[in-house]
């Protein structure tokens, strides 16, 4: 029970993430490609219920930055000028989910940008770029994990099914693949293509590669399972009554084989995820201004922003929650299932 | 005539060689001591400016390994950057008041036809293995420039309307060096040749080896110069140890013999990040070609240190879309793009519509100026005042693309697109180099400028050797974001950028003919004040030049960084200029404040 328990508490915990993210247009505050050539590199502002004159405000308030004279970097606080936080405040256009026109913003502010995570250096803000990045960057990761497992299912099945010479071809190709470089792999793919490729294309190109190069440790471990389970009773009384191969394959054996592509799939998305921030991250993801959770770490390949502004940090905490809940819904899910059942119900299992 | 001047020269280098094997022979190099005292026969150049201490080493990071210590070879900057402390000119153009001085040659005079040079040399000079210089070593160095099997990168310099200059040695101290056209450059022609040690140089000379010699793994017992350092030891992959010339010409205003270093180091450091973490921690004394923003964060970080904003350089960055006359090997796709690159108006609405003041502001932080034409407000003796700097305007930009033909059509999801005259959406691509994160910061700030255009832009960062391959080689390419620094103020630097036949005219390089009339003016007015003497007339028609680029485009000027150094507190007599080498032009003359403090390293 308590096992039941703790998986649907992270089951609804990363379903309201994931809505988040999903959302995106309605939970960050600005366009993420608009520029603010007056604002790069801003800090985050501080929000505050009591001003400086020790009023309290029940809507919390804050103060703009501005640049201290003379100087580019450093910034102070404009206490002349006291600006509420609103909510459900109308902003830019955005479609939600990718369909829904809607201008509504759950925060925002009139008068002044209200950059709660910072600015970048063209003064975009940090928090919807992070939320929007990380629509690129888990959607990457779960389009990726689809297709390795539907890969790795399809292969490792036709390999534990029907043995033999096919068994031992697909696994060798499993095993080239899984030595593979990818990383120049995908270098050597890039070089191909032509020059300019347009976002979509850069994120298909990142979701294939990806999703081409991790299908072969499922199809192992699916073959494993086939394996076992094609000898056991239901399966061979079904092949009995005549049953075909791709009803057998599709009846019996690939239903025993779900709790193994769950768990697979809990631990791959994160692992896809973390796949695309690297590519993103060597300028191989989705071109600028399009925002991934990668992209917005490159900034920290320079020197100047590595020591000068804390806040560009932040998109690298953003996957913490995401990797936490992904790994705990895996584990909640593998001792919920018990996936190696069946090796306990078969007494005989194939060496 | 030449021809049998210079075989006569052969002659008589003969027997002056033999002499002077004799000379070393008697007098071995290493062995003597190194004058300290200037005795009267040397006519040594005495500098004004504050009098220092001797002793102490240098340090300083350049970002690649020099390829050779051949000035006869040398193509690139860290080699230039080497050898321009250890060898010297006949006439040097100061970097601080970008005019020329007497340097090996005492004085010159300039014949009333513009066409006879005579120089004459400083006497007693001395090369740094205590071999005497005299006018055979000129007319040697001068020979191996003009020939053409050495293949040397100076020799186009040499070559006045079509003809190599001539050079004719008078008696031991003075030259004549005869051309066959005036040359407007004049005597400024003189800096950077450097003089070469015939004693060491000609019987590999003519046994064919020139090219090769010199490289970075000499022994600095075959080496020789006259500038103020010498070799001394090269670690390959790590450093370049110099050594100060005991026979340097120079001293400063109370007679004592320069340089005052006794070390001068060169470290190989790749990266300019890691060049600023390496003068952090104080193991480089000087850093150069600093971006804005690590100069803002040593300039945050004070550490004994002080950071130097010397003034816009004379770096131009600029946007240049592909003009290239491909023939049939174009692309369907780039010749429908090139349609509109090769419409004026439309390169004039794109540089209405760039906002070069938030270049300036967000990639330099400030510390640059917003360009409009190729000559930047660092060269104040060539800019060309008069041009126009129209400030940002989205709407002339509109106007412009309207004449050309181009409309707007509305998208589904509420943009508006730029169409072209066949009802085709407007969409390019511009190569950055990746290895420059201001260009390509550059790049992202037009990105979002044009699409206020309905322009739909694609930024691409290159690694800089492919860029340079398509831009030079396959031409596939749509535009690029460049930048190009002159070693000198003189508009003669970047003569291979503008004429038409220039290796470096990146919109369209190495023209047979020039493909526009605008072009075929440029050429014509180049080559008109490359022989005009006189800077008035010369300023005149590169005036001209300018105006012609900030009308037709061809390369949309963006912004011109400053040039911005870093020393320690301790170097004295530390004057940036803004011409290469930057911190390092007065080198003979910087010094340690205190020796202790050095000599604790």
């Amino acid at each position: 029970m308590t096992q039941r328990r703790k998986f649907t508490r992270w089951l609804i915990v990363m379903v309201a993430l994931h809505g988040i993210i999903a959302a995106a247009g309605f939970f960050a505050p600005y366009d993420p490609v608009e520029q603010d050539r007056e604002r790069p590199y801003f800090p985050p502002v501080h929000i505050h219920m009591m001003d400086t004159q020790g009023h309290f405000h029940l809507r919390p308030v804050f103060y703009p930055l501005r640049l201290r004279a003379g100087s580019f970097d450093q910034h102070e606080e404009d206490t002349a000028t006291t600006v509420p936080l609103k909510f459900f405040q109308r902003g830019a256009a955005y479609r939600l989910l990718g369909f829904v026109p809607s201008h509504l913003h759950l925060f925002g502010a009139t008068g002044a940008r209200v950059y709660l995570l910072g600015s970048d250096a063209y003064g975009r803000d940090q928090l919807s770029r992070i939320l929007y990045g990380g629509q690129v960057s888990l959607l990457a990761g779960l389009l990726g994990a689809t297709v390795t497992l539907f890969l790795g299912a399809l292969i490792g099945m036709a390999a534990g099914y029907f043995g033999g010479w096919r068994d031992e071809l697909l696994m060798r190709i499993a095993e080239l693949f899984l030595a593979l470089p990818w990383l120049y792999l995908l270098f050597a793919l890039r070089a191909f293509l032509p020059l300019a490729v347009s976002p979509l294309e850069a994120f298909l190109l990142v979701v294939i590669v990806i999703g081409m190069v991790g299908w072969a440790r499922p199809a192992r471990l699916v073959r494993g399972v086939v394996l076992s389970v094609k000898e056991r009773d239901f399966v061979r009384a079904a092949r009995g009554f005549g049953a075909s191969d791709v009803y057998l394959l599709r009846r019996h054996i690939l239903p025993e084989t779900a709790s193994v592509l769950l768990t697979q799939a809990a631990i791959l998305v994160p692992q896809f995820v973390l796949a695309e921030m690297t590519l993103s991250f060597l300028g191989l993801g989705v071109p600028e201004p399009m925002s991934s959770w990668g992209n917005l770490l490159a900034a920290l390949q320079q020197y100047n922003v590595l020591v000068s502004y804390w806040w560009m940090y932040l998109p690298a905490l953003a996957i913490v929650p995401f990797f936490l809940g992904y790994l705990s819904l895996a584990s909640a899910l593998q001792q919920r299932t018990r996936p190696y059942k069946i090796e306990e119900k078969s007494s005989w299992s194939p060496s | 005539m030449k021809k049998e001047r210079l075989s006569s020269w052969r002659c008589r280098s003969t027997l002056s060689l033999l002499l002077a094997c004799a000379a070393l022979i008697a007098l071995p190099a290493k062995g003597a001591p190194p004058p300290q005292q200037t005795n009267a026969k040397e006519e040594l150049l005495s500098l004004p400016g504050e009098i220092g201490r001797s002793g102490g080493r240098l340090v300083i990071s350049l970002r690649a390994e020099p390829k050779t210590l051949n000035p006869l070879t040398a193509a690139d900057a860290p080699s230039r950057e080497v050898i321009g402390a250890m060898q010297a000119d006949l006439v040097h153009i100061n970097r601080a008041t970008q005019l020329t001085e007497p340097a090996l040659a005492k004085s010159w005079k300039i014949s009333d036809d513009g066409l006879q040079y005579t120089l004459t040399l400083r006497q007693g000079l001395r090369f740094s293995d205590g071999h005497p210089l005299d006018a055979d070593d000129v007319l040697f160095t001068f020979h191996v420039y003009l020939d053409e099997s050495i293949r040397a990168p100076q020799r186009d310099l040499l070559i006045v309307g079509g003809k190599p200059i001539t050079v004719r040695k008078v008696d031991a101290q003075t030259l004549v060096f005869q051309f066959a056209k005036p040359y407007g450059v004049e005597e400024r022609l003189f800096d950077g040749l450097a003089i070469l040690p015939r004693h060491l140089l000609e019987k590999p000379y003519q046994e064919g080896k020139l090219g090769q010699l010199w490289t970075t793994s000499t022994p600095p017992s075959e080496w020789a110069g006259l500038g103020p350092f010498r070799l001394k030891e090269y670690v390959a992959g790590q450093k370049l140890v110099l050594e100060r010339n005991p026979y340097y010409w120079k001293t400063d205003a109370k007679g004592n013999r320069l340089p005052y270093l006794d070390e001068l180091v060169f470290l190989f450091v790749p990266s300019a990040d890691a060049q600023v973490l390496r003068f952090q921690s104080g193991e480089t004394d000087i850093i150069t070609r600093l971006g804005a923003e690590n100069f803002s964060v040593l300039e945050r970080q004070q550490r004994g240190h002080t950071m130097t904003d010397a003034g816009p350089g004379l770096e131009y960055n600029f946007l240049f879309f592909n003009l290239n006359d491909l023939g049939e090997k174009s692309s369907a796709d780039l010749a429908r793009k090139q349609k509109w690159f090769r419409d004026v108006r439309f390169r004039q609405a794109i540089s209405a519509a760039i906002d070069r003041d938030a270049i300036v502001r967000l990639v330099y932080q400030g510390r640059g100026s917003a360009l409009w034409g190729p000559v930047t407000p660092g060269n104040h003796r060539w800019l060309d005042a008069s041009i126009p700097h129209p400030p940002r305007s989205v709407e002339r930009a509109r106007t412009l693309l309207e004449q050309a033909g181009f409309s707007w059509s509305a998208t589904p999801n509420g943009e508006s697109t730029l169409m072209d005259s066949d009802r085709k959406p407007v969409e390019f691509s511009v190569l950055t180099s990746s290895s420059n994160a201001d260009r390509t910061k550059m790049a992202t700030l037009i990105q979002d400028d044009l699409k206020q255009l309905g322009m739909h832009v694609q930024v691409v960062p290159l690694e800089f050797r492919s860029l340079i391959d398509r831009v030079t080689q396959t031409k596939e390419y749509d535009a690029c974001i460049l930048g190009l620094a002159s070693f000198d103020a003189d508009p003669n630097s970047d003569l291979n950028v503008w004429l038409s036949s220039g290796g470096t005219h990146l919109w369209n390089p190495s023209q047979l003919h020039p493909a526009t009339a605008w072009e075929a003016e440029i050429d014509r007015l180049m080559e008109q004040q490359l022989a005009t003497p006189g800077y008035e007339q010369r300023k005149k028609l590169y005036d001209r030049v300018q105006e012609i680029l900030a009308e037709n485009q061809p390369m949309i000027f963006l912004a011109s960084p400053d040039i911005l150094v870093g020393a320690k507190n301790s170097i004295a007599n530390f004057h940036p200029s803004v011409l290469e080498p930057y911190a390092l032009w007065n080198v003979e003359q910087l010094y340690f404040r205190n020796s202790a403090e050095n000599a604790s390293r």
